[in-house]
């Protein structure tokens, strides 16, 4: 018997999941994923629809908020700043990789 | 089924009180966490530690740890003959499970046979996974070979550890840091909870050629001093295949030749692009009559690589 093909999606901002999907899919609740809306660490893919939808590359950052809280016993305010620092890091982590990349190596 | 210390992981005593316990994880998880540490083990080492608290932090898990005994980390032991009647009546066969089961099994973790008919639906567990890629593979697409052993419970609440083998499709274009979600391949829902996810974590293995930023290479691009200055035409290898690269007169090193469209495929349409880095080598070794060349150039020519530094001196800075 061959060993079964599956299906792989990408998290990227070509789809969207509404707010009820992304809390199924992550852990937190509604209410949580409302209040990290607000604080800017959960962007919705369009601020003005209702109801609130997310691209699919949110389920990392609800998905990471998710393990903070129950594993650092973090509430939503103290989430909201480590998910901004993360953020910036990841960011400089990516110039630091571009950097790198564009750095000759020395030719024996 | 192997002993682990969970004392020992939190760095408590056995007598530690649940604030020693509840501090200790704290500050280690803090340290630990994969999500914020940079520490070469974290991930491993936040595993065993958050395991210890989920069982050190309930008071029967706790008691139940304890009626264990002490014994040797890493050593294979079954609990004593009374222990299940008195804190496990799920049907367990010590073989097929580690230690972190037997306790998810307990009040706080899955329902026991008793509570599964209280018919409340569970959702599985979702996973995450590290997959290791070739930049050829982020390139063309690949199937990976995923092999995991998940605890399932049957009916009942009887917890197993079976082994899931399946192949995953990686489509061209993933790259370094992509996550990937693969539905339904996670922990068994129970009571007609939906199945959990596996997150697949890509990480594109160095090249020996190619540097990877986002979906664009860099490369670096060798030329002899005579193909610099004179211009030539030579091959460079790109993950498609290698192609002819036109390199002009007067071409300096660390100057940036772009491919268009030679990078990585992106996830939906287009392609990043492949920029070789110019850097002139020079033979180390060379014949005699090579040097009497190289001589005879050093007499012709008036060019000074330096002549900025003099400008310099000459203004005073």
């Amino acid at each position: 018997m061959g060993t079964e093909l599956t299906e792989v999606l990408w998290l990227d901002e070509h789809s969207d999941l509404p707010l009820t999907r992304l809390a199924e899919l992550s852990g937190l609740s509604e209410a949580e994923l409302h209040e990290l809306t607000d604080y800017g660490v959960l962007p919705p893919a369009d601020p003005d629809a209702a109801p609130l939808a997310y691209r699919a590359d949110c389920i990392v950052i609800a998905r990471t908020a998710r393990r903070l809280r129950d594993e650092l016993e973090l509430d939503v305010h103290g989430l909201a700043l480590i998910l901004t620092l993360l953020d910036r890091v990841h960011d400089l982590e990516a110039q630091l990789c571009d950097l790198r990349a564009r750095q000759p190596r020395r030719i024996r | 089924m192997k002993y682990k210390d969970y004392y020992d992981v939190l760095g408590v005593k056995r007598g530690a009180s649940e604030a020693d316990i509840k501090a200790a994880y704290r500050k280690l998880a803090r340290k630990y966490h994969p999500d914020v540490s940079k520490e070469a083990d974290a991930e491993k080492r936040f595993k065993e530690i958050a395991e210890a608290y989920q069982t050190l932090k309930d008071a029967e898990k706790r008691a139940a740890y304890d009626q264990l005994g002490k014994q040797q980390p890493g050593q294979d032991f079954r609990p004593p003959p009374d222990w299940q009647q008195q804190y496990g009546d799920t049907r367990f066969s010590f073989d097929d499970i580690d230690l972190a089961d037997l306790f998810a099994g307990l009040r706080g973790g899955r329902p026991r046979s008793g509570q599964a008919r209280t018919k409340l639906p569970i959702p599985g567990q979702d996973y995450e996974i590290p997959v290791s890629i070739t930049l050829e593979q982020a390139y063309r697409g690949t199937d990976v070979d995923i092999d995991l052993s998940m605890p399932e419970y049957d009916a009942g609440g009887a917890m197993r550890r079976v082994p899931r083998t399946f192949k995953a499709h990686i489509h061209k274009g993933a790259t370094d840091g992509q996550r990937l979600r693969v539905p339904g391949k996670g922990g068994k829902g129970f009571n007609g909870g939906r199945d959990g996810d596996l997150y697949l974590n890509i990480t594109l293995q160095p090249h020996l050629f190619f540097r990877v930023s986002g979906h664009d290479l860099y490369m670096d691009l060798p030329l002899a001093p005579w193909e610099a200055v004179l211009g030539a035409s030579v091959e460079v290898p790109t993950p498609g295949g290698p192609v002819r690269l036109k390199i002009s007169p007067g071409t300096q090193a660390g100057q940036q030749l772009r491919l268009p469209r030679r990078g990585l495929p992106k996830p939906r349409a287009g392609e990043g692009d492949l920029f070789a880095i110019v850097q002139i080598v020079v033979p180390g070794k060379i014949t005699e009559q090579q040097r009497a060349f190289y001589k005879q150039l050093a007499e012709v020519s008036n060019y000074d690589p330096r002549k900025q530094f003099k400008q310099e001196a000459r203004n005073g800075n």
